[in-house]
This record gives C-alpha cells, structure tokens and sequence, in this order.
C-alpha cells in the first residue's frame, strides 16, 4: 500500500515538472502544446476513494494553472476527467474482482480498454480546456477539430511513457 | 434523515464533482478579471523563481538569435551617436535643453516565462516594483511592441502580451493620420487585426504600422507591424487590416519596460475632463 502511494507521489510531481519545463514549449504547427499530466489521473489506482480522486484531479490542475497563467482552466478540466473516469470505470469493469492496488495500466487491462479510455478521457479534457478559455458556444465545432488533432498528439505520447515504463509491469 | 444520507452517498461521485466543478469555474471567472489582485500565477515568487532557474538553462539554446538581434540593435543605435556623424556645423553657443525634456524611461528585462499558443498568452519577466515596474506600463522588444504590464511583484511582473483578447494598442499607419486598436484573434501568434479605419484610404502591402502616441503607455512610432492584407471591408464603413506583427513571440528573449513621467499629469487631466463633462 505505501508503495502505491509514494509511486503516485513520485509521478505526480515528476508529470507536473515535465509538463511545465519541457511539454508547454513544444508546439506543432499553430496547434496546442500536448498535456501529458493528465496520465497521472488515468494511473491512479481503482480504488481510489472518490473525494481523493477528485481532489488530486483538482489539485494537479490547480498547479498546472499557477504555472501557465490560467487560475481554474486546468483544474475544471480534470474534474470533468475525474467525474467521466468514474462513469467510464464503474461501466466497464466488475468492481468486486478487483484487489485494492491495482491500476489501470496498458499492460494490466489490455489494449483495447486502455486505448478507450485514454481516448475518451484525453478528449473530454483537451475540449473542456478549449471551451472554457474561450467561453463561446459558437466556437465549439473550431474547438472540436483542434481538440482532436491535440488529443492524438497527447495519446501518442501517453502510450510512449506507458510502453516505456510499465511494459512489464505485470 | 436516513435517507437523505443514503441519497448523497449513492450520488457522492456527482455531488463531489458539482463541488469541486464549482469551485474551479468561480476561480476562471475571478481570475478574468483584470483589476484583481491574486499572486496564484506566474508572477508569484516562488513560480518566478523556479521559472528563473529554469530559464538559466534553456537561455543558452537562444544565445545566438539574441546576439544577432542585440548586434542590429547596437548598429542601429551607433549609427545615431553623434561621434559617427561627421559634424560640419559651426558651434555658436551652447543651449541649456529645457524644450526636450525626458519623457521615457526604459527599464531592460529578461524573459523568464512566456506562453505563445494559447487565446491569452502572458510573459513573465525578472524585474518588479523593487525596479519601479508597475501595472499598466508598456513593454517593447528591440523588433517592436510587446505588451502591457499586468501583475507586479517585488522581483518579477507578468506581461498581458499583444496576443491576448483584452489587450487593445492604439496604433497608427505611418503617413496617415488614421489610427485604431490592435486586436487578436486567437488564430496565429504571427498576425493580428487593425481595426476602426476609415475604408476611404488605399493602402499597400508593406506599409508600416506603428504605436499612436495618443496613450499614455507607448511613445509613438514603435514598430507594430507591417500591413499584410489591405481593402478587407469588415461589413461597415471600416476597414479590417490584417498586420503582420514585427515582434517574433516564440524568440523573445530580453524586454523593454517603458516608464511615462508624465503618464499621471496627463491622466490627472483627462480625469478632469470626464468630471467637468458629468456636472
């Protein structure tokens, strides 16, 4: 148990730190930088008490925001991730089959469910991102098309750290 | 009394992210306003101090752009000393200057923090109040315009840049006397919009755009930008120029922060204008 929490611990700020100094300076042609923090509210174990799980959302947003100038931008994006990862978990996976530690990672759920995770997660908050910094509803469809490009972006880098990292985390 | 606690632990996922929803929605719309006073962003001291270490490594990867624009800006400015003009005047007397007095002062910077791509961008720099920067100064680069100070503290300020939605310059198209603010649209951080000129006027592409002077906070004639689309109608009776911007964003590397001495004489003024108007 202690190590899961000094992992999350470690990549919290480790996520935090990269998304700050390396992450918001690349840009790809006009489009947006690449949020690869948002990995360590995918990588938070199933059981996770839901309070925590919503504070530790706000809270990496909240930090993410004080570095780039954008006070509750971030921090509402996660809580939106949050709520949906909840939806999304508590639809697809048995909760009684599950032990306390386990985490939702590539190797331990599969491709195919970690893909639609990612997937659905990642584009939920690139577009809530891009909806409240512009605040205008008639822009959502310009949004949508720039929240996809970004999100292949993010994803792609989501599953370069997760096969790097955890391949053999089994 | 059962029940009710019942109901909220079946719900608790929704009830939580209403809370935790709520809250960062109160913090986005307090944190657009601009007279607030908040220090949770990057002018902070202990942001701006990480963001000072951080830069300590990554200024070197820019030296060389920043040597070459500091080299055009030393020969422009040698090429104005007066010992690199051959003086062929014959000195009758010597004039105690009491028509040009100073009106500008520059304080240099450097660029610790900056955003480029998002709808508002901002720039964090290494000088504050202790320096004499405070909110509402202009700021240049040796290129052109920047922005305008917006949060100050004791060692750093950040900068609302050109390429932020509330950020309006008043700039003047070199030859004309016509003058509008300068708008961003969010789209690309190269280009912006010059908005409210009369569409009776020709213009072609190239034609310089320049500050107006008329407010307090740049002097006139700092570059703004070239005309890059002229006869844009935007429905009415004005023109939309589309400008390109002179200042390259993604290279800013040192700031100028633009001190008015005479900014609270002439806004005394013109506050006195606006209440003799309401009597």
């Amino acid at each position: 148990m202690n190590k899961t929490i000094i992992y999350n611990f470690l990549r919290f700020f480790l996520l935090v730190l990269i998304q700050v100094v390396l992450l918001k300076n690349i840009i790809i042609y006009n489009l947006n930088i690449p949020f690869l923090y948002i990995l360590f509210i995918f990588l938070l174990p199933f059981k996770t008490p839901k309070w925590l799980l919503f504070l530790l959302s706000f809270l990496i947003g909240l930090l993410v925001d004080v570095f780039s100038n954008t006070l509750g931008l971030h921090a509402a994006a996660c809580t939106v991730i949050a709520f949906l990862r909840i939806l999304y978990i508590s639809v697809t996976v048995q909760n009684d089959s599950l032990e306390t530690e386990t985490t939702p990672h590539l190797s331990t759920m599969g491709f195919r469910w970690f893909f639609f995770y990612a997937l659905l997660l990642t584009f939920a908050h690139h577009f809530c991102l891009y909806m409240f910094e512009v605040f205008d509803i008639t822009a959502a469809f310009n949004l949508f098309s720039k929240a996809l490009l970004t999100t292949g972006f993010t994803l792609f880098l989501i599953f370069v750290t997760e096969l790097l990292f955890y391949k053999r985390a089994r | 009394m059962n029940n009710l606690w019942r109901f909220i632990n079946k719900y608790s996922a929704l009830f939580l992210f209403i809370i935790f929803f709520i809250f960062s929605l109160v913090l986005i719309i307090r944190n657009n306003d601009f007279q607030r006073v908040s220090t949770l962003n990057t002018s902070n001291e202990w942001v701006g101090k990480f963001y000072t270490q951080v830069n300590n490594v990554s200024k070197y990867i820019q030296l060389d752009a920043v040597n070459k624009q500091l080299v055009a800006e030393n020969t422009l400015l040698r090429n104005q000393l007066k010992a690199s003009h051959f003086d062929d005047s014959v000195v009758v007397n010597t004039i105690n200057d009491t028509i040009n007095r100073v009106q500008y002062q520059y304080i240099g910077a450097e660029v610790i923090n900056k955003s480029v791509n998002a709808r508002n961008n901002y720039i964090t720099i290494n000088r504050g109040s202790k320096h004499g920067i405070k909110k509402g100064m202009g700021v240049i680069c040796p290129t052109g315009v920047v922005g305008i100070v917006w949060n100050v503290s004791p060692d750093f300020a950040s900068i609302q840049s050109v390429l932020h939605e509330d950020t309006k310059i008043t700039s003047s198209i070199e030859g004309t006397p016509y003058f509008g603010p300068l708008l961003w649209d969010g789209e690309n951080p190269e280009t912006a919009t010059l908005a409210d000129i009369p569409n009776q006027i020709n213009l072609k592409k190239g034609t310089k755009i320049s500050t107006s002077g008329l407010s307090v906070t740049f002097p006139k004639g700092i570059a703004v930008g070239k005309v890059l689309k002229a006869g844009v109608k935007g429905g009415g009776s004005f023109l939309n120029i589309s400008v390109q911007l002179a200042t390259n964003f993604y290279a800013l590397q040192y700031v100028y922060v633009i001190k008015n001495i005479f900014a609270n004489e002439q806004q005394n003024l013109e506050s006195l204008n606006k209440k003799s108007t309401d009597e």
